[in-house]
C-alpha cells in the first residue's frame, strides 16, 4: 500500500501541465543562478562567508537573540516571544484585535504559513489579505505555495488569467503578463489603501542594530509594512545575525541563489516605528519572533546545519525530485531538499519521516547551498534515526530562546525508531554480506539458478522488485560472479 | 595519488552489482590497470561496501558488513574501484560510519587509498588508448558520485575523448541524476522512474547508439527504462567499453 506521501507524488506526478511548468521555471532559474555566479573561486569563498556568518550567529544563538530583542525594544519596537505557531497566532490576533482591525494585508512570508495564520485568522473573523503577486494568485485558487519563493510557480499564465476572470470579472483580461500584472496592481492599490495592520517576514534580524531586513521585488512588502499604522513581523528565531555588515554577503547569496538577481528591487532595513519628527511609517512596529522546534534543532550539534538556511530555494531550483513533484508532492509548508530535512525534525519523523526518503542523495543541492548545508548528511541522519533511534552522540542541551526556556532534556528528532519487517530485511542482507563464505555461497545459489532467471522463475523474483519492474526491463543476472572470473583470469587474491 | 607515484600494484574491490549483473565490468577494470604493467590483485574476502544499508539508514548493519571490506581490503597498495558511487561509500562515509569505534583510524587509512577506477586510469597512469574499433556514437552519463562526492568526471570524459572513433555526445540535463540512487528506486519508485524515464529520452534524443557510465547502478537503471520504453540504445560499464575497444 503506498504511503500518503506516495500517493501526493504519484498525483503529482499525473499532472503534466503542472510538471511542465514547474520544469521550465527551474530550468531558467538554475540559469540564472548560473549566470549570477560567473567565477567560481569568488562563490566558494562567498559560500563560506556565508556559513561562517550563519555559523556564528547560530553558535551564538541565545545572547543574539537577547541582544535582538533589546535593541529592538530601544529601536521603539515591541518584541513577543513565541514557543510554538499557537502562540505566535495568538500573539497576532491579540495584536489585530487590540487594533480594531478587521483585516491584515500581509508580504511574503514562509514562516505565516508555518504557522498557518490565514486560517487561523479566517477562523476568528479577520481577513488576511495576500499582497505579493504569487500569494495573490493563490488566495484567489484556495492553494498553499508549491516554492517558497515564486510561490504559484506551479501556474502558467493561461491558468492564471482564468483565475483572474473568474474574480474580477468586471475587468477582463488576457493571458498577457503585462495585463495580469496591471490588474493584480489595480486590485492591490484599492487593499494598501485601506489597510491599518500590515504583517511580514524577515529575511535577516541584526542583533547589533535591532534592524529588519526584508527583500522583495514588488514593493508590496514596502507597502505592507510602513502603509499601515502597525507592522506585525514574524520570523524564526533562527534568522538573526550578529551584525549589519553580515547582509552585504548574505543578500548576495540569497539574491543570486534564489533568481539570479544582484540585488532585489526592493530592499527594506526595517528598524523601527515612526519617531516623532517623521511624517509616515506605522506607529508601531511588533516583532514575534517563533521557536516552534527550532531550539530542539539547535540542540543538536550536526542537525543545527539546518537552521543556517537563509531560505533561498536554490536547493529546491536543483532537486530532481522537487522538479518532477513540486510543492504540493511534498504536501508540507517547506518543501524540496530543505523541507525533506527540516519538516521531519519540525513535525516528527513519525509524521513526516517518509520525506528524508524523498531524495536519490545526487548531492545537487548541497552543491548549490549558499551557506554550505550538507543536505545529503543530513538526510541520512534522519534515516539513520527513523531507523535505528536516536544517536548516541547527540547532546541534550537548554532551548535557545527565552519563550520555551524549558529545562528538560529534548530529543533532537521526535519519533525516531521504527523497528519491523525493513529493520529485520537489513539484517538478514548484513548477515549474508558481513560473512565471505554466505556472500559466496549466495552468489553461487543465484549463479546456479542459471536458466531459471530468464524463466518464470525470474518473472517471480521481477514481481518482488514490482515497482523496479513496472518501469523497467530488470538486468539479467550473470551466472558466474567477479570472484570465479577474477581467479579464472590469474588474478591473485594475494 | 597523482601521476608522480605510479604504484607497482593494486586492489581491485569490484562491487557487489556488478558482481552480480555485469561482471565482465570488473574483469576489464582489472585486465585495463594489468595492460598497464601493474599487479593487479582481487581479494577474494570482497562482498559488499555496505552502502544500500547504510544510505537507509541502518548503520549498524553498514557496519557489519563494512568491517569485512576492512579486512578483506588490507595492504598499502590503492584500492581501484569501477564505480564512484561505491568508492565514494569507501572513501567519503567508512570515516564517518566507523568514526568512534576501534576501527576508525583503520577506515580513515582505507579510505585514503580508495580511486575511482577512470580518474586512476587517467590521472594517475595517465592511459593512452588505441581505438581499434569502428566508429560509434557514445553518450556518456555521469553518476552523481562521480560528479560531486567524487568530483572525477572529467576522467571518463577524457578518456572516451582519447578513441579516436568516437564521437562523445552529452544528453540534455546531463548534470541531473538518473533517478536510481540505490534503494530510493525501490522505496520510492514513481518519482525514480520519471527521473529515469526522463533521462532515457535524453540519452535517445542525442541519437546515441550507446550509453555509458562509470557506475553500474545508473546503467541497470537507464537500460531498463530503455529497454522497456523501446529507446533504441545499448549500455555498457565504461571499463568494459574501453577495453572492448581497444582490443586489436
Amino acid at each position: 500500500m503506498a504511503s500518503a506521501f506516495r500517493t501526493r507524488a504519484g498525483l503529482a506526478l499525473s499532472r503534466e501541465r503542472v510538471r511542465g511548468n514547474i520544469r521550465r521555471a527551474m530550468d531558467g532559474l538554475v540559469a540564472k543562478r548560473r549566470a549570477a555566479f560567473p567565477d567560481d573561486a569568488e562563490l566558494a569563498q562567498l559560500r563560506d562567508q556565508g556559513q561562517a556568518i550563519r555559523d556564528h550567529a547560530l553558535a551564538n544563538l541565545p545572547a543574539l537573540l537577547e541582544q535582538l530583542e533589546q535593541r529592538c525594544r530601544v529601536n521603539g519596537m515591541q518584541v513577543h516571544w513565541a514557543a510554538d505557531a499557537a502562540q505566535a497566532n495568538a500573539i497576532i490576533l491579540d495584536l489585530l484585535r487590540g487594533h480594531g482591525a478587521k483585516a491584515v494585508i500581509k508580504g511574503k512570508s514562509m514562516v505565516s504559513e508555518e504557522i498557518g495564520v490565514n486560517a487561523y485568522l479566517e477562523r476568528h473573523g479577520i481577513e488576511p489579505i495576500e499582497t505579493d503577486l504569487g500569494e495573490l494568485i493563490l488566495q484567489l485558487g484556495n492553494e498553499h505555495p508549491s516554492h517558497i519563493i515564486t510561490p504559484a510557480v506551479h501556474k502558467d499564465r493561461a491558468e492564471i488569467a482564468a483565475l483572474f476572470n473568474r474574480h474580477f470579472p468586471d475587468e477582463p483580461c488576457s493571458d498577457d503578463i503585462d495585463q495580469l500584472t496591471a490588474l493584480a496592481r489595480r486590485v492591490m492599490r484599492a487593499r494598501f489603501q485601506g489597510a491599518t495592520v500590515g504583517m511580514s517576514g524577515v529575511n535577516f534580524a541584526v542583533a547589533e542594530t535591532g534592524t529588519l531586513c526584508l527583500v522583495e521585488n514588488e514593493g508590496n512588502g514596502r507597502l505592507s509594512t510602513t502603509a499601515p499604522d502597525m507592522h506585525i513581523a514574524v520570523t524564526g528565531i533562527e534568522k538573526v545575525v550578529a551584525r549589519l555588515d553580515a547582509l552585504a554577503p548574505l543578500l548576495t547569496l540569497l539574491t543570486r541563489s534564489a533568481t539570479g538577481q544582484p540585488v532585489t528591487t526592493y530592499v527594506n532595513m526595517i528598524s523601527g516605528p515612526r519617531k516623532p519628527d517623521e511624517r509616515d511609517g506605522p506607529r508601531e512596529v511588533h516583532l514575534v519572533l517563533l521557536d516552534n522546534g527550532r531550539s530542539r534543532i539547535h540542540a543538536d550539534p550536526e542537525l543545527r546545519a539546518t537552521l543556517r538556511c537563509i531560505r533561498c530555494g536554490a536547493c529546491m531550483n536543483h532537486c530532481p525530485v522537487y522538479t518532477r513533484i513540486g510543492g504540493h508532492g511534498y504536501g508540507t509548508v517547506y518543501p524540496g531538499p530543505i523541507g525533506a530535512i527540516l519538516e521531519p525534525q519540525l513535525q516528527g519523523l513519525q509524521v513526516q519521516g517518509e520525506l528524508a526518503q524523498a531524495s536519490s542523495l545526487c548531492g545537487a543541492c548541497a552543491e548549490v547551498c549558499p551557506v554550505r548545508i550538507p543536505i545529503p548528511q543530513l538526510l541520512n541522519r534522519l534515516r539513520h534515526e527513523h531507523a535505528e533511534g536516536p544517536t548516541a552522540s547527540q547532546s541534550p542541551s537548554q532551548s535557545a530562546s527565552p519563550a520555551s526556556s524549558q529545562s528538560v532534556p529534548i530529543q533532537a528528532v521526535p519519533g525516531g525508531h521504527r523497528p519491523g519487517l525493513q529493520g529485520r530485511v537489513w539484517r538478514a542482507w548484513a548477515l549474508l554480506h558481513a560473512s565471505p563464505a554466505r556472500y559466496r555461497w549466495m552468489r553461487r545459489t543465484i549463479g546456479g539458478m542459471g536458466g531459471l532467471l530468464d524463466g518464470p522463475f525470474g518473472g517471480l523474483l521481477g514481481g518482488l522488485f514490482g515497482p523496479w519492474t513496472r518501469s523497467r526491463t530488470p538486468p539479467r543476472l550473470a551466472r558466474r560472479g567477479l570472484q570465479d572470473l577474477a581467479r579464472q583470469e590469474g588474478f591473485a587474491d594475494d | 595519488m597523482s601521476a608522480r607515484n605510479r604504484p607497482d600494484a593494486v586492489m581491485v574491490f569490484g562491487t557487489c552489482l556488478i558482481d552480480l549483473v555485469d561482471p565482465e565490468a570488473g574483469l576489464a577494470a582489472m585486465r585495463l590497470i594489468r595492460r598497464e604493467g601493474i599487479r593487479v590483485r582481487f581479494p577474494q574476502a570482497q562482498t559488499c561496501c555496505g552502502q544500500p544499508a547504510y544510505n537507509s539508514g541502518y548503520r549498524a548493519d553498514a557496519r557489519r558488513v563494512a568491517r569485512q571490506q576492512l579486512a578483506a581490503l588490507a595492504g598499502d597498495e590503492p584500492v581501484v574501484v569501477p564505480s564512484a558511487s561505491c568508492a565514494g561509500m569507501l572513501r567519503h562515509h567508512y570515516p564517518r560510519l566507523f568514526a568512534g569505534t576501534a576501527d576508525q583510524a583503520l577506515a580513515e587509512a582505507l579510505a585514503e587509498r580508495v580511486v575511482e577506477l577512470c580518474d586512476f586510469l587517467h590521472r594517475v597512469l595517465a592511459v593512452r588508448l588505441v581505438d581499434q574499433g569502428p566508429p560509434v556514437t557514445v553518450a556518456l552519463h555521469q553518476s552523481c558520485s562521480a560528479r560531486r562526492e567524487m568530483a572525477v568526471a572529467p576522467a571518463a570524459a577524457a578518456l572516451l575523448r582519447g578513441l579516436s572513433q568516437v564521437t562523445l555526445v552529452e544528453p540534455d540535463h546531463a548534470h541531473e541524476c538518473c533517478g536510481f540512487g540505490g534503494t530510493f528506486a525501490v522505496k520510492e519508485p514513481e518519482i525514480s522512474a520519471a527521473m529515469a524515464l526522463d533521462k532515457a529520452q535524453a540519452v535517445a534524443a542525442t541519437g546515441a547508439e550507446l550509453l555509458v557510465s562509470q557506475d553500474c547502478g545508473c546503467l541497470v537503471n537507464l537500460a531498463g527504462t530503455a529497454q522497456k520504453a523501446g529507446l533504441g540504445f545499448q549500455a555498457q560499464h565504461i571499463a568494459d567499453f574501453l577495453w572492448q575497444r581497444t582490443q586489436p
